[in-house]
């Protein structure tokens, strides 16, 4: 029962969300598929790169979730200084830049990165990081943290006297695997699998930097190719469809893992110690070398940039001004579209799901979408920053939902009969009972939100031509340049204006712990 | 006089009928086995649970089209009394007025509830920093200054250890004294009932019976209290 009529204007505001959130994925596709004259057939070329999509998407998941396992069980039972820095740093590179660790990752495996001048110096030949390989480290450099962490909750929702009762029955490892950590991890591996894999699936700006070629080409990049150097649009239109129903399945898949809950970042609670001797002494590997494998390219990020920052020219600092323009205004359309979807599902399901569908929609389908429909009637250059900050609010909003929804429905379950009894009104109602609950999860949302927008090299490099680009775009032409200084010292900016955004944010925005 | 007049509820396939009176100003427990649907009673009540038939009147007037705050009662729940991100005078200023625009002489009256309540000096602090009794006292606070007819009671202070419970139980009378409300407990143990309540209603079998003698009823309990009690 409810006690409490929601205002229309509230429902149309989620209604109006709604739709544009359609318009944007359906209404793209529609535009692409309509304005494809003739019948256009794939490829042989884009058949591989549907193949290279589905199987690096499945290598970079299983890579990385597999390495995650022995990581994530060290930390789990492991107590040393600094543990919990590195648990923080585990859900850092969600909000890098995907070119700000592509230039680290070449710093340090490139052609003329650390480990090759090293194997020189051996006397062995260079290792290129281009193509198949690059492409998956890139990914695992991204997703094994995430699996960390995803694989954390699984541990900490280990309970306590399952660990005691393992001690006290005297379980060695092999039984401690079999009745405790197997089951844990066969409910929450799927689950990791399938986030990793739906992450890498509309993967573009790692292949663009990594891959390309016939051998390396997601279906994302090949959208970009076969619109920006063909303005081929049957094909672009066809391979969209592909990629649309390549998520769809995805995302249908998705729905039958459940997601680990929550933002637990390790557990603080007594348990039997851990196994000494040589178990030690591979949990100390196992940590080290993750640890190694995220900080290695960062540093060498900031040792390389730093000294280049001063000298950046002229047209970095309009792409960070551009940039951090876009940034902003789609941190305000994702306030809108949460606030709205996030009102509506207190009494409904249907708005969050349509939110979460906006995790498998393609950033260059909806890119190429609205360039065809703008462009009989305006130079899509000029939309090129609007576009980005509408795309990337949109992309940021599966998110965004996930951390306010669960704490709306808390928040409600626990207090809306209170407040009905008190006589709230609605305004009074989202003023004293639901804002304060939903501030801290907002200023997360709305942190994650500005970091991604600053970061994205996506549509922007469908509409953006000189005189428009953003800071990861203008960074890509460095990259094409080989003005390795210049991209690096854009690389420090980058990332120091991605973290700097979201702390920025999420302190101005979340406040301090309303409850203390 | 709080009147059930033919009252049904019907929830999926639970089902509960209530026809009882309660006089102005008594003191009824609400006894019966867990999901008999003693909660379910009370929500009626107070309004967050729907009537399939029936009516609830107050002095003769129909209440049960009344939103929840309109309706002359007060109630605390088994938890999620306070909201926790607000100080415990907010919380309780909520009672006069839910935007918390206070006037001077509002102030002073919640004030005034938290002193009787014996939380003075602890107006600043937020819920987390409180005691379970110092909870239980706040939304005692509350339900003082709102002052209505009636105080609905859905197990606030079972969480709380026997000497706790029963000073709390003694604050409930003497805000009943001193407002001349009705109250309505909902309560698993017969020394809570004798304690505050002369009368006792009890549900049990899809019933809710009309209120009996408290000390009579626990002397000689009819079969499905008895089997309750043990």
């Amino acid at each position: 029962m409810r006690w409490r009529s929601e205002p229309l204007w509230l429902i149309g505001a989620a209604a109006l969300v709604a739709a544009v959130l359609v318009v944007l994925n359906l209404g793209a596709l529609g535009a692409v598929v309509w304005r494809a004259e003739g019948s256009a057939s794939l490829s042989s070329a884009d058949w591989s790169a549907l193949r290279f999509t589905m199987v690096q998407a499945a290598v970079s998941a299983l890579v990385s979730v597999a390495l995650a396992i022995p990581v994530a069980r060290a930390l789990a039972r492991r107590r040393f200084a600094g543990r919990g820095a590195l648990v923080v740093l585990m859900g850092a590179p969600f909000i890098l830049p995907v070119l700000v660790a592509v230039i680290g990752l070449l710093a340090v495996l490139g052609r003329n990165g650390i480990v090759n001048e090293a194997l020189v110096w051996l006397g062995l030949p260079r290792f290129s990081i281009y193509g198949f390989h690059g492409v998956i480290l890139a990914h695992v450099f991204f997703n094994l943290p995430l699996s960390v962490r995803l694989l954390l909750q699984g541990w900490a929702r280990i309970p306590g006297e399952h660990l005691r009762l393992s001690s006290a029955l005297g379980f060695g490892a092999v039984a401690r695997w079999r009745h405790i950590e197997g089951p844990m991890l066969a409910r929450v591996v799927p689950g990791a699998l399938t986030v990793v894999f739906l992450i890498c699936l509309t993967s573009f700006a790692v292949a663009l930097t990594l891959g390309g070629g016939p051998r390396a080409t997601t279906l994302e990049l090949a959208i970009y190719q076969a619109f920006r150097f063909d303005f081929d649009l049957g094909r672009a239109a066809l391979l969209a469809a592909v990629q649309a129903g390549v998520g769809l399945a995805a995302l249908l898949a998705l729905a039958r893992f459940t997601l680990p809950e929550g933002a637990s970042t390790g557990m603080d609670r007594v348990a039997p110690a851990p196994p000494g001797g040589l178990a030690k002494g591979l949990d100390a590997l196992a940590i080290a070398l993750a640890a190694a494998f995220l900080l290695a390219p960062l540093a060498m990020v900031v040792i390389k940039g730093l000294p280049a920052v001063v000298g950046l020219p002229a047209v970095v600092w309009w792409a960070t001004l551009r940039s951090l323009v876009v940034a902003g205004l789609s941190v305000v359309l994702l306030a809108v579209f949460a606030a709205a979807l996030t009102a509506a599902s207190l009494t409904r399901k249907a708005p969050e799901a349509l939110g979460m569908a906006a995790l498998i929609s393609s950033p260059l389908v909806i890119g190429t979408g609205l360039f065809v429909l703008a462009n009989p009637w305006i130079d899509p250059a000029r939309l090129a920053l609007p576009v980005t900050a509408l795309v990337n609010a949109a992309m940021a909003l599966p998110f965004a939902l996930r951390a306010l929804v669960p704490a709306a429905r808390r928040a409600e379950a626990d207090f809306a009969r209170l407040s009905a009894a008190l006589g709230l009104s609605t305004a009074a109602h989202w003023r004293l009972v639901l804002w304060p609950r939903l501030r801290r999860p907002a200023g997360f949302a709305l942190g994650l939100g500005a970091a991604l927008s600053l970061g994205d090299l996506g549509v922007i490099v469908l509409f953006a031509q000189t005189g428009s680009e953003t800071l990861p775009m203008q960074m890509h032409r460095l990259m094409g340049a080989y003005r390795s200084g210049d991209s690096a010292g854009a690389a420090v900016l980058l990332l120091a204006l991605s973290l700097g955004a979201f702390v920025a944010v999420e302190r101005l925005v979340g406040g301090r712990d309303a409850d203390a | 006089m709080l009147t059930l007049d033919g009252v049904e509820i019907t929830l999926g396939s639970f089902r509960l009928a209530a026809a009882l009176s309660v006089p102005q100003g008594a003191r009824v427990a609400v006894m019966g086995p867990s999901g008999a649907g003693k909660s379910t009673l009370i929500g009626a009540v107070a309004g967050f649970v729907p009537l399939s038939a029936g009516a609830i009147r107050w002095q003769g007037a129909r209440i049960d089209a009344l939103a929840p705050a309109l309706r002359p009662l007060s109630i605390l729940f088994q938890d999620n009394n306070l909201l926790p991100h607000l100080s415990v005078f907010d919380n309780v200023a909520l009672g006069v007025d839910p935007n918390l625009r206070l006037s001077a002489a509002q102030k002073a009256a919640v004030g005034q509830a938290l002193e009787e309540t014996g939380l003075s000096g602890l107006e600043a602090r937020k819920p987390a920093q409180l005691s379970g009794g110092q909870v239980s006292r706040a939304g005692l606070a509350r339900v003082l200054l709102r002052a209505r007819p009636m105080i609905l009671l859905d197990e606030p202070f079972s969480a709380l250890g026997p000497a706790l419970k029963r000073q709390m139980l003694d604050l409930v009378a003497r805000i009943a004294d001193e407002t001349g409300a009705t109250v309505l407990m909902i309560t698993h143990d017969p020394e809570d009932a004798l304690r505050l309540c002369d009368q006792t209603i009890v549900v049990a079998d899809g019933q809710a019976s009309p209120p009996a003698p408290t000390g009579a009823l626990l002397a000689d309990p009819p079969p499905a209290l008895k089997a309750y009690l043990g």
